[in-house]
């Protein structure tokens, strides 16, 4: 496996070159060049998948852990040290197996969709250093290396939310997008501090005897690393940064914003999981709380939105709040046992990458054709747009959990593992995924069937009540169809997948057996809320939709603001912390700390002046300094020594 | 008495083969030859660096104890090598000139013989042998300090140097004469039995410690250091401030804890007196220079006080993180002064601060490679300095010198101020003439090139610290 050192070096390597010379190069060679490396990428890791899955389990029914690559990066004192490396382990090779498809994907897409743009090359470069990060973050060996490339991926996201520079809505954005993740990252760091400090190792695996040691303070510590994660993977109240991310390139958000770095905090309290189980499964079980709390909330707002994009946002949250759920309401490590929420959070994770990177692929190709995000000007695509329509319309059955879709195999295990911890909560999540398929639904009508926007304005045009003549919308190319195919391709057939056989949560193999009952029920839900979605928006508005419209008026409207959320941030930052804590410190910073640097500086300056004539240019003179120093030296010793 | 002995010093010797080899060059070649008299130096001066570290890296004692060398000492004159290599090749151009051209070989010669002094300054187990090595470091650099002896400014600052550097001198072999009455040895290995830490032994400690106070600059032995620096060629300030003090901190380092082993709270004391005062005082000045090299001599009185640091623990830590800090030094330094004799040629003159101003403009890769290196300098991540100071920092803090470190870091936010100044001259402060844009000829490429790297690798790159942190000492 030491193959797996070039699966980091050829993205960063990919980012030095285009962002060094990629000014002087053509946009095709340029996203060529990022294209090319990716995709070797990509091919590497799924040799590695079929090597590592190849070899088989060891004695004891375990796919073993392997690190190529370990080095020690900085040692902090005597015991603690932080490592650099490569480890790989059923999740992480899935993982590299999610991000290096995606990221091709969009790499390819891109090429399309960008094309033309100012700063393509650029663009490119960001799209390699975020696939670096990314990479590095999933095969790190400890959670300090994780914490290194977290913050890169941070900062590759910032980078490109904010890639049109130009327009203050995307800076305002990335802004926003890294403060928030920033502000959670703190209470990650500060619970990587504590881990490393109590157990004194910064590996995802201490022995038991260091691990005992710091029993007491385990679940802060995790707590802390949860509410890390909970800012990069959007769970409420820290989601507010997802929906404004949209304002990025779509391509980006397929990637970053709903495959990839939001699943990062999934990620994070899956590796963590073993001792999650172990030393603070109250902790865990909070997670699953916050998690549906998410689930539902973002359901809720996804169903009113009209911007395409920020509805897949608050899709996106609320899918990854399935995931975080599933791992909450484990019990145990053994899947036999309550602990099937781990394998299905892997498993949704998986899926959903494929099919969500899909949705917002085919997103961008309907923006690309009729150049608005609102639904206002979509309706009737489907005739100018079949490829785009085809596909999303699976990627909708998959994550609305028809079968044989993938989203139905995984969400599937996930409710099963939601009715095995209580049916409260099953009850509970099987409803946001009805509503799922709801919200879902009502976005394909409303994008593809009903009176075509296009039709409306050129009847308008003949009719010569406009001078503007309407755009027709129009299929995009294949740069940009062939990524939507190949995703719908593995949508169909990933759901057949027996993910229990490569990852469960203890690592021994697991069969997937589908319970009928909660299948039964969930089908139902689903085709429920098509139906529900159809008959309000298949037509366009129906009357049936005014009426439910004007008797939910409120409801409707308070989501439609995401109830709020943003401006309660708003409120509590602007006016409490501000107030209350950040103009007091504004102004000791200002009268104290900067005052007495100024005092220091005007010392250092007459001090400065006192000690000049110590350096006259006089030999003799430098000589007597010379002797006197060494003779004060001497006395000092000799009396206080 | 075995002569073979003289052969197992293989770094010592092939230096000594080198020198010949220029000597010899020097006196035969002629028009042509002669225009490729830099390029081969170059070519073999570099490889010189692999054979210390690959040759001179067994443990063994010659000449009845009086020669020490191992792996720690082997890389430390690798590092010292290295230093030079990127000197000399910075040099080019300035030896190409129409007062130094008919010079050039005695500039190598000179240089290399300083080297092999410095070589044996860091082998030597007997003060004699270690006083010699060190006498051989200082003379030639008196030549080199005046090497441009036309100019009024280099003159001076030779004849400063020299006389420093006899009283300097001759305080150390005072204080050595006072440690053989009472111990009656030179040999380091003997000597510790005789040392008791008595009045008189502090007076040579003392004494003798001024003396390499004086190659390190620590105040108040650094008073040299400013006219010396700010007169003599930029090449041979930069030799100076890096070669000749890295050499000399080793040293130190070694005689302390090998030979003064039991006077540890004496000298401890005395460095942290020193330590205190070269950062502060040197900063204090630093903040006043406008002269480019006379800002970067108290730049490197400060730094040296930072060096220190790693010294005063005395142990194993210490060590390491003292070489490694002089390796990041070496790089950061010598791509300033790389720059200064670079753009100094452009100008004409000496340069001072507002000569900087706007020099993005015409120059943005220098200014860039400056910017890093003063960064570094001053200790910024994620910059090799930062790791250099954070290592020697925490050498410092685990021997228990917290108010110490303490000290140092408030200084550090002094320095930062001033290495900004020159950072914020090149790229805010306007200016409607600045320096025109100057072409680096293909050996200062090399060396500026090779300090770049220096400066972004060896930070990132941990396996530097901890390769150096296994070596024995």
């Amino acid at each position: 496996m030491e193959f797996s050192i070039f699966i980091l070096a050829i993205p960063i390597l990919s980012f030095l070159i285009l962002g060094l010379c990629g000014m002087k190069m053509p946009h095709k060679a340029a996203g060529l060049l990022g294209t090319t490396a990716i995709a070797t990428v990509a091919i590497l890791s799924y040799i590695a998948a079929a090597i590592y899955f190849g070899a088989g389990r060891n004695d004891e029914g375990l796919f073993p852990t392997l690190i190529p690559y370990a080095l020690q990066w900085l040692p902090l004192g005597n015991t603690l040290s932080i490592e650099m490396g490569i480890m790989l382990d059923p999740i992480s090779i899935m993982m590299l197996i999610v991000i290096t498809t995606v990221s091709l994907m969009v790499h390819i897409y891109s090429l399309g969709y960008m094309k033309g743009e100012r700063g393509f090359q650029r663009y490119y470069a960001f799209l390699s250093l975020f696939t670096f990060s990314m990479l590095g973050l999933v095969v790190a060996t400890n959670i300090f290396q994780m914490y290194v490339f977290w913050e890169l991926v941070g900062v590759s996201s910032y980078l490109l939310i904010g890639f049109y520079y130009t327009k203050p809505a995307a800076i305002a954005a990335s802004k926003k997008a890294f403060i928030v993740t920033r502000f959670a990252d703190l209470f990650f760091l500060i619970g990587i501090l504590i881990y490393g400090y109590y157990t004194e190792t910064f590996s995802f695996t201490p022995t038991e005897l260091l691990l005992s040691s710091a029993a007491t303070v385990l679940p802060t510590a995790l707590g802390l690393m949860f509410i890390g994660g909970a800012g990069k993977s959007a769970m409420f109240p820290l989601h507010i940064w997802l929906p404004d991310a949209m304002e990025g390139p779509t391509p980006v958000s397929a990637l970053i914003h709903a495959a990839t770095m939001v699943v990062a905090g999934v990620y994070l309290v899956a590796r963590m999981f073993p001792l999650f189980i172990a030393y603070a499964p109250e902790v865990l079980h909070m997670i699953a709380y916050v998690g549906a709390f998410t689930a539902l909330y973002a359901a809720i707002v996804a169903c009113v939105q009209t911007d395409i994009k920020r509805v897949l946002a608050f899709s996106t949250i609320s899918q990854i709040a399935f995931m975080m759920v599933a791992l909450g309401v484990s019990l145990s490590d053994d899947p036999h046992k309550g602990g099937l929420g781990y394998m299905a959070s892997m498993f949704h994770l998986f899926t959903h990458a494929m099919f969500k990177g899909l949705l917002f692929l085919g997103a961008g190709a309907i923006i690309h054709a009729v150049h608005s995000n609102e639904k206002s000007h979509m309706g009737g695509l489907r005739k100018y747009m079949p490829v785009t329509h085809i596909t999303f319309l699976i990627a909708c059955l998959a994550i609305a959990g028809i079968p044989p879709f993938a989203g139905f195999f995984s969400k599937d295990e996930i409710l099963a593992a939601c009715y095995n911890y209580s049916p409260a909560m099953g009850i509970f999540m099987s409803f946001v995924a009805a509503l799922t398929a709801f919200y879902m639904f009502r976005l394909y009508y409303l994008i593809f069937w009903g009176k075509s926007h296009y039709e409306e304005e050129l009847a308008l045009y003949t009719a010569g009540k406009t001078t503007h003549e309407p755009h027709k919308p129009h299929e995009a190319p294949a740069t940009m169809t062939t990524p939507l195919i190949i995703l719908a391709i593995i949508t169909c057939v990933a759901g057949f997948i027996p993910f229990g056989k490569f990852i469960s949560s203890n690592g021994h193999a697991y069969d997937i057996h589908i319970d009928a009952a909660v299948a039964t029920t969930s089908i139902l839900l689903a085709v429920a809320g098509i139906v529900i979605a159809t008959i309000m928006y298949a037509k366009g508005d129906s009357k049936i939709t005014q009426a439910i419209n004007s008797s939910m008026k409120n409801i409707i409207n308070a989501a439609y603001h995401r109830f709020y959320m943003d401006e309660l941030w708003l409120f509590v930052t602007k006016k409490i912390i501000f107030n209350c804590i950040s103009r007091p410190i504004a102004w000791f910073d200002r009268h104290i700390i900067d005052g007495a640097m100024d005092m220091l500086a005007i010392v250092t300056q007459k001090l400065g002046n006192y000690v000049r004539p110590m350096q006259s240019g006089n030999v003799q003179s430098y000589s007597v300094w010379f002797l006197g120093g060494a003779l004060i030296i001497i006395l000092t010793l000799i009396y206080f020594a | 008495m075995n002569y073979s002995q003289f052969f197992s010093m293989i770094p010592e010797v092939s230096l000594l083969a080198i020198f010949v080899a220029i000597l010899i060059f020097d006196l035969v070649a002629t028009g042509r030859y002669r225009r490729m008299f830099h390029a081969m130096v170059c070519l073999l001066i570099i490889p010189h660096v692999y054979v210390c570290m690959e040759f001179g890296g067994k443990e063994q004692t010659l000449f009845g104890g009086m020669y020490y060398t191992n792996s720690m000492i082997a890389l430390m004159k690798a590092m010292l090598t290295f230093g030079s290599a990127l000197v000399i090749l910075q040099a080019h151009r300035w030896l190409r000139s129409t007062h130094t051209y008919y010079k050039q070989g005695e500039f190598y010669i000179l240089l290399l013989s300083t080297l092999v002094g410095m070589y044996f300054m860091l082998s030597a187990r007997h003060f004699l042998l270690f006083y010699i090595g060190m006498e051989l470091a200082s003379l030639p650099l008196a030549c080199l300090v005046a090497f441009d002896k036309y100019r009024h400014h280099s003159a001076e600052a030779g004849i400063k140097y020299v006389l420093t550097s006899m009283f300097a001198s001759a305080a150390m072999l005072y204080g050595i004469s006072f440690l053989y009455g009472t111990t009656g040895t030179l040999y380091f290995d003997d000597m510790i039995a005789g040392i008791t830490g008595s009045p008189m032994q502090i007076f040579a400690m003392v004494m003798f410690f001024s003396g390499l106070g004086f190659k390190i600059s620590l105040v108040p032995f650094h008073l040299w250091t400013a006219d010396s620096y700010q007169g003599a060629p930029t090449v041979v300030t930069a030799y100076l401030s890096v070669i000749s003090k890295g050499a000399a901190v080793f040293t130190l380092f070694t005689i302390l804890t090998k030979v003064f082993a039991p006077m540890t709270a004496q000298w401890q004391l005395m460095l942290y007196i020193l330590i205190v005062a070269s950062i502060t005082i040197a900063n204090l000045f630093a903040i006043k220079q406008t002269n480019l090299k006379r800002f970067m001599a108290f730049s490197s009185i400060s730094q040296a006080g930072y060096i220190m640091l790693a010294v005063i623990g005395g142990t194993a830590q210490g060590m390491s993180s003292m070489v490694y800090y002089i390796l990041v030094y070496i790089v950061a330094n010598l791509a300033v002064f790389g720059i200064i004799e670079t753009i100094e040629h452009a100008k004409e003159g000496e340069i001072v601060r507002d000569d900087c101003n706007g020099l993005y403009k015409t120059n943005p890769r220098l200014s860039l490679l400056m910017t890093l290196a003063l960064f570094s300098l001053a200790g910024i991540p994620p910059f090799a300095g930062f790791f250099s100071k954070f290592f020697v920092f925490m050498s410092a803090f685990d021997a228990g010198f917290i108010v110490l470190v303490f000290i140092a870091l408030i200084n550090t936010v002094i320095s930062l101020y001033y290495y900004l100044l020159i950072v914020k001259a090149m790229y805010i402060t306007p200016n409607d003439n600045p320096i025109p844009h100057v072409k680096c000829d293909l050996f200062a490429r090399i060396s500026l090139g090779a300090c770049l790297l220096g400066i972004i690798l060896l930070g990132i790159c941990s396996f530097v610290y901890i390769g150096i942190d296994k070596l024995t000492f």
